[in-house]
């Protein structure tokens, strides 16, 4: 089995947020990044997982500059096979979309997994479209999956509860928490890793549908006002007369 | 030319997150001198579509559509978009908005935004539109250059307005789709959460680790249903299997924005703020005056959850007596 695992490289969870150019900027001086969670913890894990079960291969891709090959590095470490970087920096999901099929459509891939949503641009688009774009069946935000004879029965959360499906491959899935547990990539990993194959390919022309024009910052809270917790049901009353929302 | 709005039902009734698309659609018409058409797939009590501001409803007709299946359905709205000169598509940023709205966007290279939380900024032929970004540290403007446009509404953004007279038009659209055939066979749908879906909940009441255990639920179940709202959790507390991963809230959960969020012995880790910092107020109640969650709290209690609760279950339950 062929599985291919889109991966993207984010600024770690706890990075403090800033801009810079008048806010048309994300800064990234002193971040530090990392494969988007949905894509190291349930994609990528996943496919491990299924690759070790039944043989076959896991190759990761990346459409990203230079910069991002750390993190390509470290999707080997823990067990890719190999990897694909896609020399640009993409503008938004469609772009990505665009350069990954372009890559993906005469490959042969039995099994392509993206995440859920990147945590950075929150775009939870890239898996949908690279479907439409390779016309495959896409699954969206699925928590299990089982392969038996070449047909997929996969678990994946709908409104207000979980749907099954089986579909034969190919298709393409985001993976959402519950498809594997995360794993640490040992010193034997990491250092196979480095001399795994990553294959850098040219990027293909682009449509540019969208731009970011200007950032701010999500407004914080400035002052908690405390009750005091021999009379919370001076709580109540606050969120009826002074916040309205009872 | 119309804008068109693809709205769902959910146990019978047309949802709150489908209203508030329509809503947002209906703006953008009024601002571009047209109309609103909402499509949908099912039977229910349409009034409320019209009352929300749609001119138009299709509804759409195909044994396929059943199972509101991605594939099906991205290619009954494109027929019902080019049926209706529709260029500008809105759908809710929910389960079936996040597998149909990027499909569909693919197949009509059209520039999307999706989770809007504004409502856009119309200048000539493109579009200005803010999301939230960095799992809500920040927001972004992007703006669609394309003729055709997608944007795919954050539930919960705006108030639903359902102030309008009109009296839609119900018109069944058969939808052709013969050519599309998906591989995708559903075999079971497991139904999960109580009778509120978090995603669209108003009021939200949530509880972490400081807990201590599941058996100690019933509590934050019972001030849950008190006041009306939906039950969550932080991340560690489904990990052990405490509560059902639906309800785990934050950058590896589900993002909410209620109205009112109320958590309870959850630290306020970065991780689970990004989930729920869009709240509209927030209420911390934690032993430790120091817990982080304090500093992005609107009101504080310091104590003991186990003391607190039960105290406010039962001031909620006096505040509704004296209501009515
Ligand atoms: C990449 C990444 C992604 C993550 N994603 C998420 C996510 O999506 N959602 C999420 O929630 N977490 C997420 N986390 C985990 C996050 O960092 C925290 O570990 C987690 O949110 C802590 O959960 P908690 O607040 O329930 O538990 P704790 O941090 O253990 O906090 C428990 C709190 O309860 C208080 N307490 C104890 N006893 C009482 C009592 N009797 N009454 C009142 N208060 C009491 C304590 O003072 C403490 O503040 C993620 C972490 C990483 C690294
Ligand atoms: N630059 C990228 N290169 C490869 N895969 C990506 C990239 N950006 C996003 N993806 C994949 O698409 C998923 C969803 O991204 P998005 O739709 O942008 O939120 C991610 O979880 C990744 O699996």
């Amino acid at each position: 089995m062929k599985i291919l695992v889109c991966i993207s490289n984010v600024p770690d969870t706890t990075t403090k947020i800033s801009f810079t150019n008048n806010d048309t900027t994300f800064n990234t001086a002193g971040v530090q990044f990392v494969i988007n969670p949905y894509d190291e913890w349930y994609a990528l894990v996943r496919a491990l997982e299924l690759k070790e079960a039944q043989g076959g291969s896991v190759t990761i891709i990346h459409v990203g500059g230079l910069d991002s090959e750390a993190t390509i590095r470290k999707g080997l470490a823990i067990g890719a096979d190999d990897a694909v970087r896609i020399d640009v920096e993409p503008s938004d999901s469609f772009a990505v979309a665009e350069q990954l099929a372009a890559y993906a459509k005469d490959k042969n891939f039995d099994l392509i997994i993206a995440g859920k949503e990147t945590i950075s641009y929150n775009g939870a688009m890239v898996g949908a479209m690279l479907a439409e774009l390779i016309s495959l069946p896409f699954v969206s935000m699925a928590t299990k999956i089982e392969i038996i004879n070449n047909v997929a029965t996969i678990e994946h959360d709908i409104d207000g509860g979980i749907e099954v499906v089986e579909c034969p491959l190919p298709l393409v899935l985001s993976a959402n928490k519950g498809m594997a547990e995360a794993r640490i990539p040992n010193m034997r990993g990491i250092m196979a890793a480095r001399s795994k194959p990553l294959q850098v390919v040219p990027a293909v022309t682009a449509d540019k549908l969208t731009s970011i024009t200007g950032y701010t910052l999500a407004k914080g809270r400035t002052d908690c006002k405390f009750i005091d917790a021999a009379h919370p049901e001076q709580l109540i009353e606050l969120l009826h007369t002074e916040a309205k929302v009872i | 030319m119309s804008v068109l709005i693809y709205t769902e039902i959910a146990k019978g009734k047309v949802k709150k997150s489908s209203l508030e698309a329509v809503n947002y659609g209906n703006r953008i018409a009024a601002q571009l001198n047209t109309t609103a058409t909402a499509v949908i797939v099912g039977d229910a009590d349409m009034s409320d579509l019209g009352k929300a501001g749609a001119k138009k409803i299709l509804k759409l007709n195909n044994p396929k559509l059943s199972d509101l299946n991605g594939q099906y359905l991205t290619a009954a709205i494109e027929q019902a978009a080019t049926a209706e000169n529709a260029n500008i598509i809105i759908f809710s940023f929910d389960f079936t908005g996040k597998e149909v709205a990027p499909r569909l966007a693919a197949k009509l290279k059209a520039g999307i935004v999706a989770g809007a939380v504004d409502n856009p900024v119309i200048a000539g032929d493109s579009f200005s539109v803010k999301k939230n970004v960095f799992s809500g540290k920040a927001i972004a403007t992007y703006l669609i250059h394309s003729a055709k446009k997608i944007i795919s509404l954050l539930p919960n953004s705006f108030p639903v307005e359902l102030t309008g007279t009109n009296t839609p038009e119900i018109v069944n659209f058969t939808v052709n789709l013969d050519a599309v055939n998906s591989p995708i066979k559903v075999k079971e749908v497991k139904k999960v959460t109580g009778d509120l879906n978090l995603p669209d909940a108003e009021l939200v009441v949530s509880a972490g680790r400081g807990l201590k255990g599941p058996e100690n639920w019933t509590m934050i179940e019972s001030l849950a249903k008190e006041l009306g709202a939906a039950t969550a959790c932080s991340r560690p507390v489904s990990d052990m299997n405490w509560r059902d991963h639906h309800e785990h809230v934050g950058q590896t959960g589900i993002a909410i924005r209620p109205n009112l969020y109320i958590a309870i012995g959850i630290s306020g880790a970065i991780q689970h703020l990004a989930g729920v910092n869009g709240s509209k107020t927030i209420v911390v109640i934690n032993t430790d005056k120091e817990a982080p969650f304090f500093k992005s709290a609107d009101y504080g209690i310091v104590g003991d959850a186990f003391e607190i609760v039960p105290k406010l279950i039962e001031a909620v339950k006096r505040f509704k007596a004296n209501r009515n």
